[in-house]
């Protein structure tokens, strides 16, 4: 027998009851088009995480006081770790060359006026090259002063702007933070959130100022960024051997690079992600059974038509790939029915949350439709046996073919 | 080509045997008209199954074209059923979604011939049962007598030796079955081996060879000279 005969006829016989198949088309069709949607979040959430850590620029070295231990004991004797200070982040950027660019960060909130408005906000303290390493874009006016000045000058995230300044250019204008007055020299252009820090809802300052301000002698972090992406390793073992240098020889410090911390992400998002497609599985399974159901159904209504085709000459085993073909065909409608339903439900989410990247894995279409598929393959082998093995003397005693 | 021996069939109903055919002997030729007949419950439908394959014997021996049936597989009595022999029903057993000339073509399906000679044997065996017009209706929009024209139209599409016909009038009124009887009987002139069960005497004394069977067991067999 011809395979698109096959087709054509167990395709015929779906004709033969349009509502039935079209309700378990829909049953595989919602499994499916779940299966599809939920990777998709998954999968957005690891890309959006991605893109984020990429955004912070992808030669990254995140410089944290305190050892992080990620394996074996934790120390007996608990050593106080040696604060991060300016002079550590000078000694890194001119001893460990490696580096292109280093910038100290010190985090605080105060709370920031200008005339009648007043708002709550974090206040960076940091340097200059902070602009390159998170590749920072000025809507109006310069970013803070080279060098390590200790100016009162600041730069406003936009939102910081917006809410102060609602309707006027802030440039050349005074602000009071805490209860010092700053003078603001520019504006961030929007760019929302980067790792948990809300940029637009910043104001920056020079770190000395703000070492000052906040009455502190130590840095929250350092950042550094390395000249090639092959260098990181080698960057990073350098920035310990500087620092315990001049911590008197106890590596107090963690070196984060972009690498480890994404590949983290990676692994906790991608099991997020099998976890979304196993539950929305389960759904497909419930398809399945209902397939099943629709196949047995059929197979018992077309007992007369079964007993002909044995009558005819037709064997048991074309009986029962028959019957198979016929729940593929099913499952694998419904499949493609559900991929672009779950495809159509991700794009119009996406009109609602364009930043997040609603998007299949790559394997996600593949697997739905050959998992569909096999679900009608599985679940289409109990009705198929039940068919072949009916006797035909008894089913020809049926009127109706 | 049909040669029965000591054939027995049993069913077990209700956990006691019931004996449907008992101790038959038969030989029939090919081209020969035989009809079938006897009471209901006689045994003539269980007969007919056994000898379209369709039915196994209990005991004794069944011979097709001289081989032994009670050796083969299923795939190979499918095949059997395939290539030698043509059935017709009483009630015509003709799948509803397709047209006539579906209805026709579907052993050539499954025996894989392929679609341009179908179409051609679809075209002859509906020009012989006199439908060439209503090749494209279903069989809700044909008659009775249309309806087991199509039957027989596919019965003979695959060219068997042997026609198998169950009441074949049984269920038309009396001209439909005149024009039924004609036509199997036209087929049997060009010299295909017909086989008719029937209750119906005035169908019955009409083959050249009357077999009656009564409590499964071969009570006459009469051939006119």
């Amino acid at each position: 027998m011809r395979f698109a005969d096959l087709l054509r006829f167990a395709g015929g016989g779906l004709r033969g009851h349009r509502l039935r198949t079209f309700l378990s088309l829909l049953g595989v069709g919602i499994g499916v088009a779940s299966v599809i949607l939920l990777t998709s979040l998954g999968e957005g959430a690891r890309r959006y995480i991605t893109g984020e850590f990429a955004s912070l620029g992808s030669n990254l070295l995140i410089v944290v006081p305190g050892k992080t231990e990620t394996a074996g004991f934790a120390p007996l004797v608990s050593t106080a770790p040696h604060d991060l200070t300016q002079n550590d982040a000078q000694a890194l950027s001119l001893r460990v060359p490696a580096l292109r660019r280093v910038a100290p960060l010190v985090v605080g909130t105060a709370a920031v006026r200008a005339g009648e408005r007043s708002r709550e906000v974090t206040v960076v303290g940091t340097t200059r090259e902070m602009l390159e390493i998170r590749h920072l874009k000025m809507s109006i006016g310069r970013f803070l002063p080279g060098g390590q000045p200790d100016a009162a000058v600041c730069v406003l995230g936009a939102r910081v702007q917006r809410e102060l300044f609602p309707d006027e250019n802030p440039l050349g204008k005074l602000v009071r933070i805490g209860d010092w007055r700053f003078r603001v020299t520019g504006v961030i252009a929007p760019r929302g959130t980067s790792i948990g820090m809300d940029l637009d809802e910043v104001v920056e300052i020079p770190v000395d100022t703000s070492l000052r301000l906040f009455n502190r002698s130590s840095l929250f972090r350092i950042l550094a960024e390395v000249g090639s992406h092959d260098e990181i390793e080698r960057a990073r073992r350098r920035v310990i051997e500087v620092l315990r240098e001049r911590h008197a020889g106890q590596e107090d410090v963690t070196v984060l690079t972009q690498d480890a911390v994404l590949s983290t992400f990676n692994q906790i998002l991608g099991a997020l992600t099998a976890a979304l497609a196993g539950i929305a599985a389960v759904s497909l399974g419930v398809a399945g059974l209902g397939i099943m159901n629709v196949m047995l159904v059929s197979v018992s209504e077309r007992t007369g038509e079964i007993g002909l085709l044995k009558a005819v000459g037709v064997t048991q085993a074309q009986v029962v790939a028959v019957f198979l073909v016929e729940a593929a065909i099913l499952a694998t409608a419904g499949g493609c029915l559900g991929l672009l339903s779950g495809l159509g439900a991700g794009q119009l989410l996406q009109q609602f949350y364009p930043e997040f990247p609603f998007q299949p894995p790559a394997w996600g279409i593949p697997a739905a439709l050959s998992v569909s598929c096999l679900v009608g393959l599985i679940f289409g082998i109990l009705p198929a046996r039940n068919a072949a093995r009916l006797n035909p003397v008894t089913a020809l005693m049926r009127r109706k073919a | 080509m049909i040669q029965l021996a000591g054939l027995d069939r049993t069913y077990v109903v209700g956990g006691s045997p019931v004996l449907a055919l008992r101790n038959v002997h038969l030989t029939i030729d090919p081209g020969e008209y035989v009809s079938i007949m006897g009471p209901s419950g006689s045994g003539k439908s269980t007969l007919l199954h056994i000898l379209g394959c369709l039915d196994r014997p209990t005991a004794g021996s069944y011979r097709f074209a001289g081989e032994e049936t009670a050796g083969l597989t299923e795939a190979q009595l499918s095949r059997l059923r395939r290539h030698q022999i043509g059935f017709v029903f009483q009630f015509f057993h003709l799948v509803p979604r397709l047209t006539a000339a579906g209805n026709v073509e579907l052993p050539m399906i499954f025996a894989g011939i392929d679609p341009g000679e179908r179409a051609q044997r679809v075209r002859q065996a509906l020009e012989v049962v006199g439908l060439t017009p209503r090749a494209g209706h279903r069989p809700d929009q044909l008659s009775g007598g249309e309806q087991q024209r199509v039957a027989i139209a596919r019965s003979v599409v695959m060219n068997p030796a042997l026609l198998l016909a169950d009441e074949p009038t049984g269920n038309l009124d009396s001209g439909s079955g005149r024009e039924i009887v004609g036509l199997i009987e036209g087929m049997n002139q060009r010299g295909l081996t017909l086989i008719v069960v029937t209750h119906d005497p005035r169908i019955g004394e009409r083959a050249r060879r009357r077999i009656q069977l009564s409590d499964g067991l071969v009570v006459s067999d009469q051939t006119s000279p």
